[in-house]
């Protein structure tokens, strides 16, 4: 069974479908990619996903339980994590702190457990303390743990969301175009990162434009157009399929290269 | 002892009581400013706290250690019933529809005689004091610290900066929206009984438009940073109309420089240092 189910996955705003009867099939363990031209829907069915907006229809199922009217902060805490295509990182807050955030669902906060700092609470903070410190260690952050966030460059940035996403070793991680902005020595850190990632058991659905990146590294290639779902398979597959090439390069240029053979 | 003397302790006394008065109630505005939410229902909620406090002490003769956590009941349940439709508004529709519950409280007081009409109610016995007044505050602010330095606290900052990638945490918004307005009408409705108990005195126009700014003032003047910058700026707003009697007519035109200068020039008040949490 899949660890994510998408099923006829439909959301209209005013006049516009902008996911339009999509299905998706992430398998547990997988790297799965989902691509497509700009404004093909993908950040919108990733917020779909995350319980950002309500769908017009359809369903999402999460290891088979039905979390289509889950609201976004209980989905936290059913294993699902992501990162952000324009980067929402806490700015007030430190880099440390950020990452803490992501412990928030798995952290039993409770006022009385606050106010009386019980050592059970204390354990249970420093913990976390030293779970975030990990999360940063494998992003590669470990040394600007105490800075503010705002301090680090846009790159850093996105690996900040990274570790703040995979804190709580979410069975799912949803992530957003984290190679946009990266040069291509941070891009190949990013895919080892990533397979990182789904080798300590956290699978991985991501959103992502540039191609090389996608072909290294995804098990299973969904490609969206329109909002709707044009192809789905192996990477291989995928690039030679001619509804892709034409989404991508205009049915004119995929005509001519046909006709070119 | 000397008039003078007399004289002398008798006003310091009551400027001591507002300034313990005044720091719960900067801590009521606090609380909402703190998960992001422009709520000016202080006021109101001090009102109601005043006036039910008034009524349990003069109709049911309850001794004060019952009718101050009495006092807090009608402002919490206020608090709840609102909570839900108006924390849908944010920004300035929350704010205004806040200060319009303010005014509508306003006119019940003036027409409803049990609650004094414009006369308001007098002859309330002075209950509270050094303790009561000065205890709370020292409660409110030990367990707010607590809390601002916890896990609680980090949310709420994230919250207060990012309500959508807070939610993603697994932050439940509305959850500390309500609860940071119900922490608001307990303080303010405890600040609220507490002065109806010293001056005993309390009128219609006590709780209306002009303090609800005054409450902002404390915060925007002393900052968000950490419980204690609203408590200072509340200190500050009180003793610079004592310092400068002269000028009592103005007191509401130097609220509303302070709210003009500190939002142009001071963005996160006097004391903009952050309080460092457990993280080692
Ligand atoms: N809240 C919204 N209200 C109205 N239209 C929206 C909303 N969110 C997205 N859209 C529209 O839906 C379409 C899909 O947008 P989406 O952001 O999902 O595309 P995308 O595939 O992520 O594109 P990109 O690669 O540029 O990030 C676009 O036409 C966009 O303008
Ligand atoms: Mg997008």
């Amino acid at each position: 069974m899949s660890l994510l189910e998408v099923s006829s996955l439909t959301v209209r705003f005013a006049g516009l479908v902008a996911v339009d009867a999509v299905d998706l099939a992430v398998e547990a363990g997988s790297i799965h990619a989902l691509i497509g031209p700009n404004g093909a829907g993908k950040t919108t069915t990733f917020n779909l996903i995350t319980g950002l907006i309500p769908p017009t229809s359809g369903s999402i199922r999460l290891d088979g339980v039905d979390i289509t009217a889950l609201p976004a902060f209980r989905r936290a805490g059913c294993g699902m994590a992501r990162s952000f295509q324009n980067i929402r990182i806490f700015a007030g807050l430190t880099v440390l702190e950020n990452v803490l955030t992501g412990l928030h669902a798995g952290l039993g906060s409770n006022l009385l457990d606050v106010v009386l700092r019980l050592p059970g609470f204390r354990r249970q903070e420093r913990d976390a303390v030293a779970r975030a410190r990990a999360a940063l260690e494998i992003v590669g952050l470990a040394g600007r743990a105490d800075d503010a966030a705002t301090a680090l460059a846009y790159g850093d940035q996105r690996r900040l969301e990274i570790a703040r996403a995979i804190v709580a070793r979410p069975r799912l991680l949803l992530l957003d175009e984290p190679a946009a902005g990266m040069n291509p020595a941070e891009t190949e850190a990013l895919a080892a990162l990533v397979r990182r990632i789904r080798d300590a058991g956290t699978t991985v659905l991501l959103v992502e434009h540039d191609m090389g990146f996608v072909m290294g590294i995804a098990d299973r290639v969904t490609v969206l157009n329109f909002g709707r779902r044009i192809a789905d398979g192996a990477p291989a597959a995928v690039r030679r399929d001619p509804a892709v090439i034409t989404a991508y390069l205009g049915a004119k240029v995929a005509a001519r290269l046909e006709a070119a053979g | 002892m000397p008039v003078w003397l007399d004289d002398f302790l008798w006003t310091y006394q009551n400027v001591v009581y507002a300034l313990g008065i005044n720091g719960l109630l900067a801590l009521s505005m606090y609380v909402v400013l703190a998960v992001g939410q422009l709520s000016l229902g202080q006021a109101a909620f001090m009102g109601m706290g005043a006036y039910s406090s008034a009524l349990l002490t003069l109709k049911l003769h309850l001794p004060f250690a019952v009718v101050l956590p009495a006092a807090t009941i009608p402002p919490v349940l206020f608090a709840l019933a609102i909570g839900t439709p108006t924390l849908r508004l944010s920004g300035v529709y929350l704010a205004i529809a806040t200060i319009g519950l303010g005014e509508v409280l306003r006119a019940v007081y003036l027409n409803v005689d049990a609650l004094g009409g414009a006369l308001g109610i007098s002859g309330i016995p002075e209950r509270a004091g050094m303790v009561s007044i000065y205890g709370l505050l020292i409660v409110a602010l030990a367990v707010l610290w607590l809390v601002a330095r916890s896990g609680i606290g980090r949310a709420m900052e994230a919250m207060r900066e990012d309500e959508i990638a807070a939610a993603v945490m697994g932050v439940n918004v509305r959850r500390y929206r309500l609860g940071a307005l119900l922490a608001s009408a307990v303080l303010a409705g405890a600040a609220g009984a507490l002065s109806a108990h010293v001056s005993s005195f309390i009128g219609p126009n006590e709780y209306g438009f002009e303090p609800a700014v005054t409450i902002l003032s404390y915060a925007l003047l002393g900052g968000i940073s950490s419980p204690f910058a609203p408590v200072a700026g509340a200190w500050i707003l009180t003793l610079l109309p004592e310092a400068l009697r002269g000028f009592a007519d103005l007191r509401l035109v130097f609220n509303g420089l302070i709210i003009v200068v500190v939002v142009l020039f001071l963005p996160n008040g006097l004391l903009p240092l952050r309080m460092r949490r457990w993280v080692k």
